[in-house]
């Protein structure tokens, strides 16, 4: 069976999303990409150190046909300094899809939500395949769709903070709104396998992981263990669990018992 | 010639376009992208971009990053 994520014109047969940053080394990094079998991999835009361009650089070591490029506008406070970032990546000719990312507050990383629609609208209008980094706000969810986003990715919790879903209730419900219209991609704050297991049996299309990954222990292993954790969660919705019952009920028959 | 580079006064000699400037700093063979007073110049232009004393002048690449 082919269960394939169709963001935008783009379909992809992994459902992990990979950030490219913090990882110990280019080698690690790169082992770690192949091991997360991701197709897709996210980058920011920076300024280049003039007096040190030839520092290593992922992105000229990787086989960029093999991977769709998902830049970012992190580090944009502003619509317009999103816009203007976005418009700097795809002028690279590398891609057309763009992460919006417009922050609220330094301390949190939770997104603007205004600067987050507007910039969404902005770059739809320009063409790009827009994937909005969001609150888990549902009724944003519905006007970013409104707006052309081509997916929906709220926060789990805050970005880097390793502190899982927090709040998987609302989650469920940009799920809900987004369903048959856009893909929901969970972004930011996962930890473990086990978050992302979830994520996935709430019936999020996606989950995009960075810090997780570069950061554990093993980053290899752990790119690993969330292909697998990916692949788990996602059956396991398509499945379909079973309802929750407050007392036990038997799996073995109550009848014909030996007395 | 002197331009803001990437937010810094730099002196580029004899530099008349984009082109020279790319030179100098030698990323012909590097992957970035430039904007010149604000607007976004594509690679195969840059010979035909003129450069003038005090230009703004932005060369970005791609890092690493995630969120």
């Amino acid at each position: 069976m082919t269960d394939l994520l169709k963001i935008g014109s783009y379909d992809f047969h992994s459902r992990l999303l990979l950030g490219t940053g913090k990882f110990p080394d280019l080698d690690t990094q790169q082992r770690a990409v192949d091991a997360s079998g991701t197709q897709v991999l996210t980058f920011a835009i920076r300024r280049l150190n003039l007096d040190n361009p030839d520092n290593p650089n992922f992105l000229e070591q990787l086989n960029v046909s093999a991977y769709t490029l998902l830049p970012n506008t992190a580090g944009a406070q502003t619509a317009a300094e999103a816009v203007r970032i976005a418009r700097l990546a795809k002028a690279s000719g590398l891609c057309d899809m763009i992460k919006v990312e417009v922050i609220g507050d330094m301390r949190t990383l939770l997104p603007d939500p205004i600067g987050t629609l507007q910039a969404t609208e902005q770059l739809v209008k320009e063409g790009f395949t827009v994937l909005t980094y969001t609150n888990d706000d549902p009724i944003l969810a519905r006007h970013l769709i409104e707006a052309g986003a081509a997916a929906v990715m709220p926060g789990a919790s805050p970005i880097g903070s390793g502190l899982g879903l927090l709040n998987p209730h609302y989650l469920s419900f940009v799920i809900e709104e987004c369903a048959g219209k856009v893909p929901v991609i969970i972004d930011a704050g996962v930890g473990s396998t086990a978050d992302v297991a979830q994520a996935m049996e709430l019936g999020a299309d996606a989950v995009l992981l960075n810090t997780a990954v570069a950061g554990a222990k093993d980053p290899v292993l752990m790119a690993e263990a969330m292909k697998l954790a990916i692949e788990a969660g996602r059956k396991g919705y398509l499945a379909g669990r079973i309802a929750k019952k407050r007392y036990a009920n038997a799996s073995s028959p109550l009848e014909m018992m030996i007395e | 010639m002197k331009f803001q580079v990437n937010g810094i006064a730099r002196e580029v000699a004899g530099a008349t376009t984009l082109a020279d400037v790319v030179t100098h700093f030698k990323l012909d063979a590097k992957i970035i992208v430039i904007e010149h007073n604000l607007t976004i110049v594509p690679r195969e232009h840059y010979a035909n971009t003129p450069v003038a004393e005090g230009d703004k002048i932005e060369i970005v690449h791609f890092v690493g990053g995630g969120c």
